[in-house]
């Protein structure tokens, strides 16, 4: 049994949501199917349904943020679970032993399940393995690891404007090196079928053997993002960068900043995504960011239905339960 | 396995439509919301909605999102959304299902119809009732026929085109 494995159960169903790799495509394609189906609750003017009355979800975030936790903590309400939001300083605390202890103060307090953001790499497979039978725990970003909630609201924006996954050319620009939202991108495009998929930076913000993964790698953005049909920019992280891996901000937008110009390389058609915050005029232009090819707000209000949707699939599931039906 | 045709299931949905006639008139209940259960349920509600002529357009409700069960069995990857496109606030309404059986849906249903408005009421209309399993204290105010079958007897309607009643035997109890 491999490590991700741990996030399914005996039957292949969501027991936790780790990782985006590794799942295969039905999984994935479920995963969207459920986050379209309760994309519709937040149309209605109650904006609420009872799946997860009674539960208990805690948002355990170790590292800041404010669009993942607000949520996260938005698709639990809209699920009728109460929810509690548990900021940890993670820079006070020695990680193993203080992580475990919160952990099972946690668990002494009957929860059901563990929404996990932390700057260590690994940090909620590692809660999982620790929680008791029955306690889901879903990766809301752990170092430069994964980001899977992330990047299955992104694969599902795509879905919505372009279906055909086969077909598709994506590029994804930026710094991939800091990004867990590239690596869970990529396993869930190629999970889903998707050929072509490009990875655009300098040199210095590429991890080694990105290759393996199956993407292609350009260092010049308007060869990189010509015919595609989706670019997506990640956002430069300044707060993880020790050294000197960039000349300047400034240099960075000229060469890898998106821009209308150098927009027109890709389909005429072609959407831009970013998994925000934004820093405008560093990786992106203001006018391409609030321009009519950019989808960045539809992905804010899908992550809503792809976050009910994980918390849905890991609580809706008994071992040995029979299939429901439509 | 039996099978009831689209012959006997016409006689049925004629019944349906003349004891819901006369309760919308002892009632008086002149233009009344109607939302049929996904799938079979809605199948019905169009029948009946053709057959006295309403004027109010048809609401689908789906109950996935309010089953008891769901921690159970979890759900359908794939939810035909709920499309009520009538106000409830204030409304008589007429739920319609294929097969009453515990009465487990219509409660969800119920719950969800709340979750849009507050209804003036709430009658129900089912194709068939199976009146010896109630596990919640409903009953219909219309029906297309009683069925009183075994525990192991199972109910499905099939349609929309043609409409067909298949009645299995599991061997589970």
């Amino acid at each position: 049994m491999t490590a991700d494995n741990i996030q399914l159960d005996d039957q292949g169903r969501l027991k936790h949501f780790l990782s985006t790799e590794g799942l295969s495509r039905q999984l994935l394609t479920e995963i969207l199917d459920y986050a379209e189906s309760f994309a519709g609750v937040s149309g209605r003017a109650v904006k609420k349904v009872p799946l997860l009355r009674g539960r208990t979800i805690v948002n355990l975030f170790f590292e800041a943020s404010t669009r993942t936790r607000t949520t996260f903590e938005l698709a639990a309400k809209r699920l009728s679970a109460d929810v509690l939001n548990l900021n940890v300083d993670a820079s006070a605390t020695s990680k193993g032993e203080s992580l475990q202890d919160t952990l099972h103060n946690l668990e002494a307090m009957h929860c059901d399940m563990f929404i996990v953001r932390h700057n260590n790499s690994g940090a909620a497979h590692f809660i999982a393995r620790q929680v008791a039978p029955g306690v889901a725990v879903i990766n809301a970003g752990d170092g430069r690891h994964a980001h899977p909630t992330q990047a299955m609201l992104d694969v599902f924006t795509i879905r919505r404007h372009k279906p055909d996954f086969e077909s598709l050319k994506v590029a994804i620009v930026g710094d991939i090196m800091h990004s867990r939202v590239a690596r869970s991108e990529i396993h869930a495009l190629k999970g889903l079928g998707v050929n072509d998929v490009r990875v655009i930076a300098p040199r210095t913000l590429l991890p080694a053997a990105i290759e393996t993964l199956g993407v292609q790698v350009h260092d010049r953005l308007e060869e990189g993002i010509d015919g595609v049909d989706v670019v997506m920019m990640l956002r430069l992280q300044r707060e993880r960068m020790h050294g000197a891996l960039l000349p300047s901000e400034n240099e960075f937008f000229n060469t890898y900043g998106l821009t209308e110009k150098k927009l027109r390389a890709a389909k005429a058609d072609a959407i831009v995504m970013h998994p925000g915050p934004i820093n405008r005029g560093v990786e992106i232009d203001s006018r391409v960011a609030d321009g009519n090819r950019s989808v960045i707000l539809q992905q804010v209000s899908h992550g809503i239905a792809i976050r009910m949707a994980v918390m849905a699939m890991t609580m809706g599931r008994k071992p040995g339960g029979e299939e429901a039906e439509e | 396995m039996t099978t009831i045709d689209t012959g006997e299931i016409e006689q049925f949905l004629t019944t349906m439509a003349r004891q819901l006639e006369d309760y919308l008139v002892e009632r008086g209940f002149g233009d009344p919301g109607i939302i049929g259960i996904h799938s079979g349920g809605v199948w019905i509600a169009q029948a009946l909605h053709r057959a006295l002529a309403l004027e109010s357009p048809l609401g689908e409700l789906n109950i996935a999102f309010y089953r008891d069960d769901f921690s159970r069995i979890g759900m359908h990857p794939r939810v035909t959304p709920t499309n009520l496109p009538f106000e409830v606030e204030g409304r008589h309404i007429i739920l319609v299902d294929d097969v009453l059986y515990t009465g487990r849906t219509i409660r969800a249903a119920m719950n969800e119809i709340f979750d849009y408005g507050r209804p003036a009421s709430i009658g129900l209309a089912v194709l068939i009732d199976r009146p010896d399993a109630r596990e919640l204290p409903i009953q219909a105010d219309v029906t297309g026929k009683s069925l009183h079958l075994q525990p192991n007897e199972h109910v499905k309607l099939h349609g929309p085109e043609p409409l067909a009643l298949e009645i299995t035997t599991t061997n589970d109890g």
